[in-house]
């Protein structure tokens, strides 16, 4: 029983990012109808404006030690952050402390802008183009935003840690009434899954209860209707693209601390994500988060050692097995609507 | 019968059969005369210079310890054609290269990017080889590419020195004659490593093992159980681990409910960074287990990896090849180089990878030709000192050096990011040798050398 929670509570934050990202997916496709594989950039890029905030935030003042040498021998450069002189020892290292969930500030405009530019400048010359043009220039252009990435940042991970306060980890166990240590959590894990649930029920309110989203929807459903009503649709899709790339950032800034940084890590999450936009219904909204914390749940399942015992490597193979088996049992997916992907 | 009802349909075949193979066989003798020049070995120089290949990730994960590698290549290549400081050459304790090139040829080089792909690597090798001329390939940041190329300079008749390559393997089943490598083991991560434990943590200790699934990570978790049971440990459960994996949390959870009261992750790269960031996380350095304090472990360190890791490090230990820090003269003369050129100090793969074009040159001057079978004959059983690890040697019968081997520890108050790393011990070599038949070397044949003509 223990063991069976502990990784639920595992699949929780795996699956609150699957959820995240194939929320965005989910959104520019049943939008704009584009499948767009640089979106495990976005989330890339999200992480690195954690990093690029913490590397802001660490701009320093230089002044040359009298005793102690570099590794050259030469005076060794003590660092001061402006922060630090600006506002004090305690204030200006708990700014440094807190730069991750602070880059959600930097990282809203940020991402959204970038959503723009990506949407203006180079997807929406291929909306009309076959889905392979469409996966083709998204995949293209996530390869090129991964090596600029890594030219500036280098390919090594960067750490970006939780602030102090959510280091270590709750026990789950002893609230349960188990043994201590037997069910832990990371602190930041816990709040990493809480802020996905927040972001996830923001986008589902501002679908439902918005004139913005109430349009978004009815376009979402017939495009042509909605222009014919002098509404201009196009523009609202646009800002869509935008608010996508921005839930696909935060989930990456917020990430940072489960696992540092690199320029790979949407490549990572990319494929299993769009595994989970097609579990969950292509175009379907909820079907994106169930199908995101479901798989998320299964996969951390997967790898139990008494799992694996049984069947060797199926930690590498259980996610596109029970898509497999879904797909056959429901091939529009768990929540897919007629009609989509089917013309 | 006139001539030509001579053709026969045995005829026939027989013609096609060695017209077919001449063609196939052209391009390769073709390749092999112009190259070789008839001089009796593969790529032999005819010019005023020598091309040696540089065969590192430039791109993929290992990137940055690629970008390291190249650097100390291009600075090995400066202090042999006479420019710069002249690095660790002031000091090496053979005095036979005179920074005038190789035997009197200015030294060139091209670079290949192996993507830490076997396949890649082995292309980008071989295109050095057959198009650019390349008479040493050296290079790499991962075993089973260092294997895979180590086997194909093997079939060319190149000698291969490896750089950073830590699988027993690469000089025990895999070993090959035209192969060497200065970096060191496993086994001898374990040895090293495990009386230090011992030392810190007791010899009562449950140990669970989370190790990569592939050549590497068995090798190191078969040496570092060997040699933490030897002294006493128990191993509590060993789990492989995904290559591609990122996230460990659902490896890491169930750890404490096994009763270890120690993990030691056999992780490299960046599989090492998230396992030991989520383990900090998890909190398992805070808990405490069978009544001592829960600890980790990690076999391999390199600096490089440790900055990805950061705060995370801080008092965990693990063993490395060479450290900046080192005071000898050799490793003081080679910071001074590529600190003065760069920067910044060197990693431990740009120190391999610097002193492995050091030797080859060296063992080149000192056999007076490029052939790779004088040079293997100059290395083999060589003794030399001043290269930054002390009194060393490459064993003639696996072509590993065997030296001391660093054990160090994640330092808790860090003066800058390069300084992150402490030396707890230096291990001498008597302690991490073992026989050329132990059997976690056993199964290879060095075969003999090879000179590609």
């Amino acid at each position: 029983m223990d063991a069976i929670l502990l990784q639920i509570l595992n699949g929780l934050d795996k699956g609150s990012a699957y959820a995240l990202i194939a929320l965005g997916l989910t959104l520019i496709f049943g939008t704009l109808g584009v499948v767009n594989f640089a979106h495990g950039a976005l989330f890339m890029l999200g992480a690195f404006c954690a990093v690029s905030l913490q590397k802001l935030l660490q701009l320093s003042t230089v002044t040359l030690s009298e005793t102690e040498k570099n590794f050259l021998g030469q005076p060794l450069e003590i660092k001061t952050p402006y922060v630090v002189n600006w506002f004090g020892e305690a204030t200006g290292q708990a700014i440094i402390d807190w730069s991750v969930p602070l880059a959600i500030i930097i990282a809203i405009p940020i991402m959204i802008a970038i959503g723009f530019i990506m949407e203006r400048g180079l997807i929406k010359h291929f909306y009309k183009r076959p889905h392979a043009d469409q996966i083709l220039v998204t995949f293209g252009l996530a390869i090129v935003i991964q090596e600029l990435v890594k030219h500036y940042y280098g390919a090594n991970p960067i750490p970006t840690p939780a602030p102090d306060a959510f280091k270590g980890s709750l026990d789950f166990g002893v609230m349960l009434g188990f043994d201590p240590n037997v069910i832990i959590y990371p602190y930041w894990r816990l709040v990493y899954f809480m802020f996905a649930a927040v972001i996830i029920a923001g986008v589902f309110a501002f679908l439902q209860f918005t004139t913005f989203g109430m349009v978004v929807r009815a376009g979402m459903t017939d495009r042509e209707t909605v222009g014919l009503l002098g509404i201009n649709i196009d523009k609202r899709f646009t800002i869509m693209f935008g608010i996508a790339a921005a839930v696909a950032g935060l989930a990456g800034v917020m990430y940072g601390p489960i696992n540092s940084p690199n320029y790979h890590m949407g490549m990572d999450f990319l494929v299993l994500s769009f595994v989970v936009v097609v579990v969950g219904g292509m175009g379907s909204l909820p079907g994106a988060v169930l199908a995101g914390f479901m798989l998320g749940i299964l996969e951390s399942f997967a790898s139990m050692n008494e799992i694996k015992s049984i069947f060797p490597g199926i930690d590498q193979i259980i996610i596109y097995l029970v898509a497999i088996i879904i797909l056959l049992v429901r091939p529009r997916g768990l929540m897919g609507r007629k009609g989509v992907m089917e013309d | 019968m006139s001539e030509r009802n001579d053709l026969t349909r045995r005829r026939v075949i027989k013609t096609g059969a060695a017209a077919a193979t001449a063609a196939a066989a052209t391009p390769y003798f073709f390749s092999r005369a112009s190259a070789g020049n008839h001089t009796g070995y593969l790529n032999a120089p005819t010019g005023s210079s020598v091309t040696l290949g540089f065969n590192v990730p430039q791109s993929g994960p290992y990137a940055d310890e690629g970008a390291d590698e190249l650097r100390a290549y291009e600075l090995a290549v400066e202090h042999l054609n006479g420019g710069g400081d002249g690095g660790m050459m002031g000091t090496f304790s053979s005095k036979a290269l005179k920074g005038n090139g190789i035997l009197g040829k200015k030294v060139e080089y091209v670079t290949g990017d192996t993507q830490t792909k076997s396949d890649a690597a082995r292309a980008s090798a071989r295109s050095m080889i057959e198009k650019d001329g390349a008479i040493m390939i050296t290079g790499g940041s991962s075993s089973g590419v260092a294997v895979a190329v180590q086997a194909l300079c093997q079939e060319a008749g190149i000698i291969f020195m490896a750089g950073l390559t830590h699988s027993n393997d690469t000089t025990g089943k895999d070993k090959k004659a035209n192969g060497f490598r200065h970096f060191f083991n496993s086994y001898m991560s374990g040895a090293a490593l495990a009386p230090v434990l011992a030392k810190n943590y007791g010899k009562d200790r449950k140990a669970y093992h989370l190790t990569a699934d592939y050549n590497w990570g068995y090798t190191t978790e078969e040496a570092v159980k060997a040699s933490t049971e030897a002294l006493g440990w128990e191993t509590v459960s060993a789990v492989k681990t995904p290559l591609t994996q990122t996230d460990f949390s659902s490896y890491i959870a169930p750890v404490l409910q096994s009763g270890a009261d120690t993990l030691v992750l056999n992780h490299y790269g960046g599989n090492m960074v998230n396992s030991l960031t989520n383990a900090v996380q998890f909190g398992l350095r805070d808990k405490q287990v069978n009544g001592k304090d829960f600890q980790i472990v990690v076999p391999l360190y390199s600096r490089l990896m440790a900055k990805g890791a950061g705060a995370n490090v801080k008092g965990i230990f693990g063993s490395t090849n060479w450290h900046w820090s080192l005071t000898d003269e050799g490793s003081k003369a080679f910071v001074k180089s590529f600190g003065t050129k760069y920067g910044f100090p060197p990693s431990q793969a740009a120190h391999t990878t610097y002193v492995q074009t050091l030797l080859w040159a060296d063992a080149a001057e000192r056999a007076g030709t490029f052939n790779p079978c004088g040079i293997a004959e100059a290395l083999e059983g060589y003794k030399f000192d001043g290269l930054g690890n002390g009194a060393t040697e490459y064993r003639a019968e696996d072509h590993q050096c065997f030296k001391d081997v660093l054990v160090v520890k994640g330092k808790d108050n860090p003066t800058s990011e390069f300084d992150l790393l402490e030396i707890v011990e230096i291990t001498p070599r008597a302690q991490v040798e073992y026989a050329v038949d132990h059997p976690m070397f056993a199964g290879g044949d060095l075969g003999s050398c090879n000179p590609g003509a």
